[in-house]
Parts: structure tokens; sequence; C-alpha cells
């Protein structure tokens, strides 16, 4: 095949890479993702940039707006983070949907059952519960994962089907709530289970939290031994290994870790926003973490503001429903995002060059 | 010679990668029925043209004429098409197949539904002709390398292969075997094909070939012909100046006992039997080497003593103190230095930087849960300063590295641990011939100043080199251990095929 | 048990495994490449609404059928583009693909929910070979799809293991260094091998929503397509055990159905949690089993492959 001048287009390695690349690929990926979809919205006889225009108002246009966004963002951010730090040493948890509900239902738990302990009580106890029944749930597929190699990507995602339908178990029967008109819903939680908000939107205290985490996985990645020991991890098993590292340790460690932060993600959701454990507490939380950790390239303060912006994609999202788009509209959106971002990263890596020479340095 | 009577002409050869020119205006002629080499140290651009020659690179200029006519390459199948074929220094054979399937997938002849029985036919065939013996049903993976070699050259020649290019081909083979290839060689040479071998051993080359053309730096030197040429002039002109090859080895008084191995017995990746009953000692003030074919037993050897191996049988002692089921924590602590095969992978981190894995062992000795990086990257700057090891900065990923400075950075890290025993496994390979004697001044370095080392190679000439005394690996089991003035690289040879020493040096 | 019981269930089994089945053929294939694809999911779930849609539009299943394959594949395409082409990370990418095809396919049937289909594909008992006692309920008295995946387990078993083409795809993803060499066009045979493992995939996802349901409901995969993807390992990458192996998962999600004839009553939530169980069970144990055996995936899988790099 004589294609010489397709020949001619090569990518080329690059030795680093600018910071002008690192913020404008995702950028872009982010825009191109939105004119993708554009697309399919427009063959469906609607204007994109009018429903585009909706979804920013919705989101951003109004102090409500805005305040329902970042409350959307915490469980993100949790999730996210989790995800991140999974992604850093590359465990595929692609389980943070069902490590939420788990933590949820370890918080429910201990609310259901200790109504009446006081508030400085009953709320870390329910944060601890939920970190402990999230971290198992992550603990759970990285046991095969760390000793047998049993693929962790496959193993976290069934397990999402199998918390979310646990939950079902549970409000659909033994803790279905007597008083609620046959609603799969739990009792109403008491005055000390419920996250105090911050002001008078419903923005509430897990925000605290949510930061604090990222403070916390920005210093135990870049400053401690520990974090280290990771970031090795994550770019070969085999030198981890090679330098004493206890690689199958920290598997686990980390998996149960970032289930946990998964499971507070639960926490805060049935603590502050519904009151109670429901169906359906999540609007897939746990998948668009994954693709905010990969957009924010696994760092803990992008994860904070991608957070930020995928929140209001979701609430954007709530106020273009009534114009006849379904919530899968959003997921669509995320999906080709992840997308443009998977196919810019190349030209991080790589450099595009022309000609059939190449350059000397 | 004229491009029309020659069978390969490369003219004005020009090819470069980031940062790196690896030929330059190269031209090389090569005639039918000759055995031509293509001399040079590692890094001299030698693959690199070959690999524009089998169409796996394209050349940024410069022309290619086969038989006269002007050739363009655009893949591989181009370059096969016209009657090259290569024999590649680590095996494009897909390790599942039987041999006949690997030959089978590269035949453009055969049908959709193919007939293996025909092809195994024909493979018998090759083998009475040139005189090697492979069996077409074998799997890949459970060939021995000098097999698959073997395999090799027969697909190339199935393949149709006029001019037959091999990629340091003696590196896997004892000295006999690489007589033996070269017999072969000759008769295909004598039977019309022409034959290129790329190699940097020196003394092979003026054994056995008819021309050498000599790559330095990228750029084609000169042309000879073997027999009016000799080794100070190749030297001279594969590295420029000339060098001393003798190292005056510093008597040095044999120290306590550092390492002992008793009867140790592994099992290797596929559940074989790796190393079988292995006893070996190790003082402080020698250098160690372990001879024998690559896939022997040495990997496993390595990895037992730094305990990323798990022993079946035997005890292993670092210091008269039981470390035989130690993990590799206190292995290190206990002064096992490792100097690993895969340098960019396990050695070192790929994607993180140098002070990174400057305190890849080291961090873990701290005291509290912090790592102060300031001190760690002044650590990093007097090391990489003491080593001269050539970086851009600090900061930037150790991929970018060329395999010398690799080299460089692994050692400044252990060395800098001040090790008891240092374990080092090939480290020269790949190295250009700077890097190497930097390498081989540190292990002296270590010997002299009372420690131990174990250096594995497989290059006999750098072991009787290094060594003070050699240890030959065959099937996992010792088959003697002597000192290089004691013995010749032919004994060391046929011990490394499996003949056993008949007087076994009790020392 | 009776035994007209247990032709029920692994009758319905077939039935069941189907979708899985025509999924993890399609998975087979481009691993078989060396390309792993994670999307199986986003996939069927697009191949599902699009063939709901073109056979309610056209009323004749066969175009709808179609259209599946082609939108499937399509999505497929975007794939092999980015793993093949830009070289990107194969698992990101395919869950992106997962998640873009499951909030596509929810775009474009929110009409079509609970909407009845006027044709499908209705059960044709083969003459002859039905009425075989005992294996021919089981066997040979379902939908034309149902027959086209036994064929299809026959043709990719053949093609992989006794023709040029399946060595070249094996070859391909087990060292394309080797293949390279050896002439073959690697970057053509994985994205051929992509995209028709999507079309695959598509298929199994409209074979839910014109044979076994058939409806169109948001999600209704649910989680199918993963379970294709752990098939696919436990089945070793060989087209017959994929088959064995879709049967077992067929009969584990209707076995719920069944349940309830045999007096035994539990939750239908932990019924529903079995599929997902099993299959997490069956492969750690198959995991295990492997390792053991030295059987591994194929060498180059989930690796994108450049000719020159360094």
């Amino acid at each position: 095949m004589q294609c010489e001048w397709i020949s001619a287009i090569r990518f080329e390695k690059r030795s680093t890479t600018p910071l002008s690349v690192l913020f404008l690929v995702p950028l872009l990926s982010v825009i191109i993702g939105l004119c993708f979809v554009g697309l399919f919205i427009g063959a469906t006889g609607k204007d994109p940039l009018y429903i585009y225009g909706l979804m920013f108002d919705g989101a951003f246009g109004s102090a409500y707006g805005l305040s329902e966004t970042v409350v959307k963002s915490i469980p993100l951010m949790l999730t996210g983070l989790g995800v991140a730090l999974a992604f850093r040493m590359q465990l595929w948890n692609i389980g943070a949907e069902g490590q939420l509900y788990m933590g949820a239902f370890g918080a429910t738990w201990l609310a259901l059952n200790f109504p009446t302990w006081p508030i400085y009580l009953l709320l870390p106890g329910m944060l601890i519960m939920s970190f402990i029944t999230g971290g198992i749930w992550g603990l759970l597929p990285a046991i095969p994962r760390a000793y047998f190699k049993v693929n962790e990507t496959i193993t976290t995602l069934l397990l999402n089907y199998v918390g979310i339908l646990w939950v079902d178990y549970l409000v659909y029967g033994p803790w279905r709530d007597p008083k609620g008109f046959n609603f799969p819903i739990t009792a109403p939680f008491s005055e000390s289970a419920i996250l105090p908000a911050l002001g008078d939107t419903r923005i509430h205290v897990g925000l605290i939290l949510a930061i604090l985490a990222a403070v916390m996985l920005y210093i135990v990645l870049n400053y401690t031994k520990w974090g280290f020991e990771i970031r090795v991890s994550g770019e070969s098993a085999i030198a981890a290994r090679y330098a004493g590292m206890n690689h199958i340790r920290n598997i686990l460690l980390v998996m149960f870790i970032s289930g946990g932060l998964a499971g507070i993600a639960g926490m805060t959701e049935v603590s502050a926003i519904t009151q109670r454990l429901q169906h359906g507490i999540s609007p897939g939380y746990g998948y668009s973490a994954i693709i905010i950790a990969w957009l924010a390239r696994l760092n803990p303060w992008a994860v904070v503001v991608v957070s930020f912006l995928f929140g209001g994609l979701l609430v954007g999202g709530y106020s273009i429903q009534t114009s006849g788009f379904p919530a899968a509209t959003v997921a669509m959106l995320q999906g080709a995002i992840l997308f443009f971002v998977v196919g810019g990263e190349i030209f991080v890596k790589y450099r595009l060059t022309w000609g059939s020479k190449g350059g000397k340095q | 010679m004229s491009i029309e009577t020659a069978v390969v002409t490369m003219k004005n050869i020009t090819k470069s990668f980031p940062g790196i020119r690896a030929n330059d205006q190269v031209n090389l002629t090569i005639n039918k029925g000759e055995i031509h080499a293509l001399l040079g140290e590692n890094g001299a651009g030698k693959s690199t043209l070959m690999s524009i020659l089998t169409g796996l690179y394209r050349p940024d200029s410069g022309e290619i004429y086969i038989n006269g006519q002007a050739m363009k390459f655009y893949s591989p199948k181009d370059a096969v098409l016209q009657g090259i074929g290569i024999v590649h220094q680590h095996f494009k054979l897909v390790k599942t197949f039987t041999v006949a399937e690997n030959i089978l997938l590269g035949l453009q002849s055969s049908n959709e539904i193919y007939d293996l029985q025909a092809i195994k036919n024909k493979i018998e065939e090759f083998c009475l002709r040139y005189g090697f013996h492979v069996n077409p049903d074998a799997q890949v993976w459970q060939l021995s390398i000098g097999e698959q070699q073997r395999a090799e050259i027969i697909k190339a020649l199935f393949w149709g292969a006029e001019i037959l290019i091999l990629d340091e081909p003696t590196a896997v083979l004892t000295p006999q075997e690489a007589t033996e290839l070269y017999k072969t060689l000759r008769l295909m040479a004598n039977q019309g094909k022409s034959v290129i071998v790329i190699s940097h051993k020196l003394t092979e080359v003026l054994e056995n070939t008819d021309n050498i053309t000599v790559l330095r730096g990228g750029k084609a030197i000169g042309t000879v012909q073997t027999a009016s040429s000799t080794e100070e002039e190749l030297t001279r002109m594969m590295v420029g100046r000339n060098i001393l090859f003798d190292i005056t080895k510093k008597n040095s008084k044999r120290g306590s006992k550092i390492l002992a191995l008793h009867d140790i017995s592994c099992l290797g990746n596929r559940g074989q039997k790796a190393l079988k009953n292995i006893s070996l000692d190790i003082f402080g003030g020698e250098i160690v080497g372990i001879a024998g074919i690559a896939g022997n037993g040495q990997s496993e050897l390595a990895e037992v003593i730094a305990g990323l191996r798990l022993l079946q049988t035997g005890k292993k002692f670092i210091d008269e103190q039981d470390h035989t089921h130690s993990s590799v924590r206190s292995l290190i602590s206990a002064g096992v230095s490792y100097i690993p095969e895969d340098r960019l992978g396990t050695g070192l981190v790929p994607g993180l930087n140098a002070v990174d894995n400057f305190i890849l062992k080291s961090y873990h000795s701290l005291a509290g849960y912090f790592i102060n990086w300031r001190s760690a990257k002044k650590e990093t700057q007097e090391a990489v300063e003491k080593f001269d090891i050539k970086l851009a900065s600090l900061s930037n990923s150790v991929n970018m590295l060329s395999g010398g400075n690799l080299q460089k950075l692994l050692l400044a890290r252990e060395i800098s641990a001040n090790p008891r025993l240092t374990v080092a496994v090939y480290p020269m390979r790949g190295l250009d011939v700077g890097a190497m004697e930097v390498v081989r001044k540190l292990l002296m370095a270590e010997r002299d100043g009372g420690k131990g080392v174990l250096f594995i190679s497989e290059e006999l000439e750098e072991l009787f080199m290094l060594s003070d005394r050699i240890v030959v690996l065959h099937e996992g089991e010792i088959m003697g251990i002597i000192e290089p003035c004691a013995t010749t690289i032919e004994e060391v040879g046929m011990m490394m095929a499996g003949k056993r020493m008949l007087k076994e040096d009790a020392m | 048990m009776e035994s007209s019981l247990l032709t029920a269930i692994l009758a319905t089994g077939v039935i069941a495994g189907t979708p899985i089945l025509f999924a993890a053929l399609g998975e087979i294939i481009s691993e078989q490449a060396g390309v792993l694809n994670l999307g199986v999911e986003g996939m069927m779930l697009v191949g599902a609404v699009t063939g709901f849609m073109i056979t309610m539009d056209t009323n004749n299943q066969w175009l709808g059928l179609l259209a599946a394959i082609v939108a499937s594949g399509l999505m497929a395409l975007i794939h092999a583009f980015l793993t093949i082409t830009l070289r990107a990370n194969q698992v990101v990418s395919g869950l992106a693909l997962a998640l873009f095809g499951t909030g596509l396919s929810g775009y474009l049937g929110q009409t079509l929910i609970g909407r009845p289909l006027l044709v499908t594909f209705k059960p044709v008992p083969i003459p002859g070979l039905s009425e075989i006692p005992w294996l021919g309920p089981i066997l040979f008295q379902h939908d034309v799809l149902v027959y086209i995946g036994y064929l299809a387990v026959a043709v990719f078993w053949f093609i992989l293991y006794h023709t040029k083409t399946g060595l070249k795809i094996r070859a391909v993803g087990e060292n394309p260094s080797a293949a390279d060499a050896a002439g073959v066009n690697v970057f053509a045979i994985r994205y051929a091998c992509v995209v028709l493992g999507g079309m695959l995939a598509g298929m199994g996802g409209a074979y839910l929503s014109l044979a076994y349901a058939p409806s169109w409901l948001e999600n209704m995969t649910a989680g199918r397509g993963w379970i294709a993807v752990a098939l696919v390992i436990f089945a070793t990458w060989n087209p017959t055990k994929a088959f064995l192996g879709s049967w077992l998962f067929g009969v584990v999600d209707v076995l719920g159905f069944h349940m309830q004839n045999l007096g035994i009553t539990v939750s239908s939530f932990f019924l529903k949690m079995l599929p997902y169980v099993i299959t997490i069970i069956v492969l750690i144990i198959v995991s295990r089993e492997t390792k053991k055996r030295h059987v591994a995936s194929p060498g180059a899988l989930g690796i994108p492959y450049n000719r020159e790099e360094r």
C-alpha cells in the first residue's frame, strides 16, 4: 500500500508535556464532547445551544442553582477522591456506586438502631460505620485481586448491582417504614442523625468533610512514605516488590480506603439530603466519579474543581427534564466527555509531526 | 562495486528519533555470497539500520536498492517480499504457537484452511539442507533459546530470504554453538545467500566474516576486508580511540564470608525447577562471575538471593545470619544490593523522576511518616554529580534517560547505600564502551573496598576480565567453580553446554 | 425434581443465555486480537434500543436486527479508533463506551418504554430435531436467533483454530510485533475484530428487545454485558466454552422464576443478586485454576501496538 502522505503524519513521543497542553486537552475534550452530544440533540429537533444555555442557567444562574450545584458536588468529590486514589495504584475501582450504597446502609443501621444518641456521638459514629461498610465493599474484590490477580474491573462492577439490590431488599422489606405508604423508604432519621447545614441552603457539613479528604489525600500522596509507596506501586508493581514494599497490603489498604470514601458519600446523602435510606439515593455518583477522576488526571485538587463542574452538569440536567430530556441525557454527556478526554490523552503523551524528517534536538 | 551488481545497497540513509540521530548518512553495500559484519558498540545504530532494511522503520532520507532496483519499504511485508529475512535479537515468535504455525503465519502462498503437514514436510527438507534440527510441532515457549533461534532462521528461509540478517546471534550461544552457527552461515553463503551479521564482538567477527562495516555514533566509519584487518584497527574505528582492554586487577585480600548458599532449590516462572541444590559462598573482596546461557537459572539465583523468589529447599546466610526466609526489606537492611536485568521497569520506576528513584529503597528508613523532599533532592543532586549522570532535570521522568545513564543512576543508588553484597545481573547489556568502563570501575571499587560482588554476564571475555572466580551454571546446577587464570574460554564454554568439570575446585 | 421441570429450566436457560452468548463471542474475538472492550453493556443497550426502534418503524424485525448491528458496530468503531489509532487506555475507553451507550439508549428510548412490539422473533421448532426426546425441547424449539447462536459458536471456533485468518488474529493478540514481522496487518485485524465484537454485542442486545422480553426498558441488560466480559475470562477465550458458560448463566438467570414452582420462597432481591455473585465466585475459582495450569490471556491484551516504539 503506497500511502506515503498518510505515513508522513506521525506521532512522536514527548519528553515533557508543557503545562498549557495539560490544561488545554481536558478543556478541549469537554467542549468537543458537548458539541458531539449537541449533534444528537439537534437530531431530535431541539436547539443544542438553547438547551445548554438552559442547563447553565439552571446550574449557575441563580443562588439556588449554585447552592444545589455545591450540594451535588459533595458526593461527587468524595467518590471522585476515592476512585482517584485507587486509580493511582492502577486499581480500577468501578464499584464506587455500590460502595456508596453500602456506606449508606452502614450509616442507616446506626441511625435506626440508636436514634437517641446525642449528635456528637451519632454523627461521627455514622461516619465511621459508613467508612467501614463502604470500605469492606471495596475490600471484598481487593482480596482476590491481591492474591489471585482476579480482574477488579469486573468484580467491583458486579458488586455494584449486589450492593444496590441489598439496599433495595432492606427498604422494600425489613426496614420499610410502616408509615411510609408502602414506598421503598425507611423511617425518617432522628435529629441527631442529620448532618447540619452550613447557612440556610442545603449545603451541609459534608462539604467540609470532602475538602478535608482532598487535603489529606494530597498530603498523603505527595509527602508521606505510604503515599510514595502508592505512587511507585501504581507505576510498576514489580518495582514496588523490588523495593521491599508490601504490594499486597497496599492493594488491600487502598481499596478499603477508596471504598470507605465512597461509603462516606453514601452517609452524607442519607444523612443530609434524604434523611432516611431509600431506593435510588444515587443518580450514578459512583460512575460519574470515574469520569471526574480521569478528567482530573487523578489530582485531588482537580477532583474538587471538576466535581463542582459535574455537579453543575447534574443540576443543569434536572432543569431540562421538563423540556423532554430524560436523566439519561446527562449520562450520555458524561460518557461523550470521557471519550474525548481519553482520546485527547495521546496529545499529552505524543506530539503530532508532519513530513518524513524527524527533528533533531 | 556498483549499485547494479550488489545485492543490497543502502545509500545515505539518515534516521532520527527524538533527541538522537541514530543513522547519519550511512552507506552499506552487500554482495552475493558474502558474510558481512555490521560492527559497532551498543547504540552505534546497527539495529536501526537493519530495521530500515527490513521495513520496520522508514528512513528520513536516503535510498535502498535491492539487486540494482530502487525500493521503498512501507512495512515488514514489503521487505520479506524482496527476499530480506531477519533473525532478531528478541525473537519475533508467537510463544503459544508451534514452530510450524509461526512459519505459516507469514506464508503468503498458503490457503485459508491450511495444511500443516505439507509445511512440516518442507521444514524437514530445510533442516536436511542446512544441517540442523528443529521440531516443527513444539510450542515455542517449550524450546530452549538456541532452538528458538534455529526456528527463527528456518522461518526466514521459508519466507524466501535470500538476504539473511542476524542481530547479535551469538549472545545466547555457547562458544561451541556459535562456531556451529557460523559453519551453517558459511554453507548458506556458499549456496548464494547473502548474510549480514550485526555484532559488537570483535574477535568473533574477525574469525568468521568476509567484510566488516563499522558504525560509530550513527555514522559509517568505513568498510574493511576481514582478512586484512586487525583488532586494533577495528577498535579504533569502533571507539575512536585506542582502548586498553586489560584491567590490572589489584590483589585483594579475601575477607569474611558474606553470602553462604547451602543446597538451594527453587522453581522458575513456568513451574519448572530453576535451581537444583546449589551451594555457593561469596567472600568480601572478591568478584564471583556467573557464566551460562541465559535461562539456566541465573536470574532465579539473583532473585533468590535478593528475596524476590521463594526457596524450596536449602538455607541462605548473610554475614553468618540466617536469612533463609527473610523479606526483601530485611535483606536490603542486611546489605544485599540487587541490580536487576530490567533496569527501567524493575530497578528504576518508569514515570517517576530521579529523586523518587534515588530514595526508592532508602525512604523507608527515614523516621516518621513523612518524606523530607528537600534533603532527598540534595542527596540525589550530590549522587548525580559524583557519578556523572547526565540528566536534564531532577524532576523529569527517568524514562528519557539513555541506557548508560539509567545504569549509572541505579548503581549510584545502590552503591550509596553501602551494601555488603552487590548482585549485578547483565549490568553491561546495551551500554556503550564508555558506560561499560564506568560500571566496571564501580564493581571493582566495591571489590577493592572489601565487599562481595556477584556478577552475572553472558560475555565470557567480561567474566574473565573481572572475576576472581567463575561459576558456571547449566540447567540450574553448578558445573564448576574455577579461577579465570586456571581455565580457558573453551573449557568454560563446554561447561556452559553441560559438561561437568572433572576437578571440583575446593574453594 | 421432575424431568419436565429440569427440561423447562434448561430450555429457558438457553434462551436467557443467548444475549450473553452473542456478547461473549464478540468479546472473545476482540480480546483474541488483543483489544479489551469493556463497553459491551453500552453496545448491547444501543443494539437493543435501535433494534426496537427500527422494528417499530418498519414492522420488520430483521431490519431492526440489522440496524442494531450497524449501530453497535459504529460504537465499537469509536473504541477501535481511540484504542488502536490513538493508543488510548483501553479500560477507560471501554468504560466511556459503556456509559455513553447506556445514556444514549436511555435518551433514544424515552418514547418507547412499555410500548408493545407487533413483530418479534417467534420460536421456530426445527423439524425433526425438535422431536428428539429431551434434547429436542431444550435445544431446538427456539427462535431463529438462538440457532444462529449455535452456528456462530461453531463458525467462530472453526475460524479461530483452523483457518489462516484465525491464526493471524491470535498472533496479533499474542505478539503483535511478531505478527507485524510476518507481514500481518495488525491495525486492520484489530479494527475488524473490535467492530465485529461490537456488532455481536448489538445482536445480543437486540435479542433482548426483539425476542426475549420483547420490549424496551431503560437499562434492560441489567449488567449482562459485564457478565459476558467475565464469561470470556472463564471460558479461557474459547467459543465452545463460552456457549456452555452462557447456558449456565441463562439457567441461573431464570432460576428465580422456577424456584417458585419448587415451592422455595426466597426474596426476589436475593434471586436477582445470584447471577452477579455466582459470576464473581466462578471468576475467582477459574483465576486460581488458570494460574496453576499456566493458561493465560492473550499476551498483548490491553497493550497498544506501536511499530516504532523504542
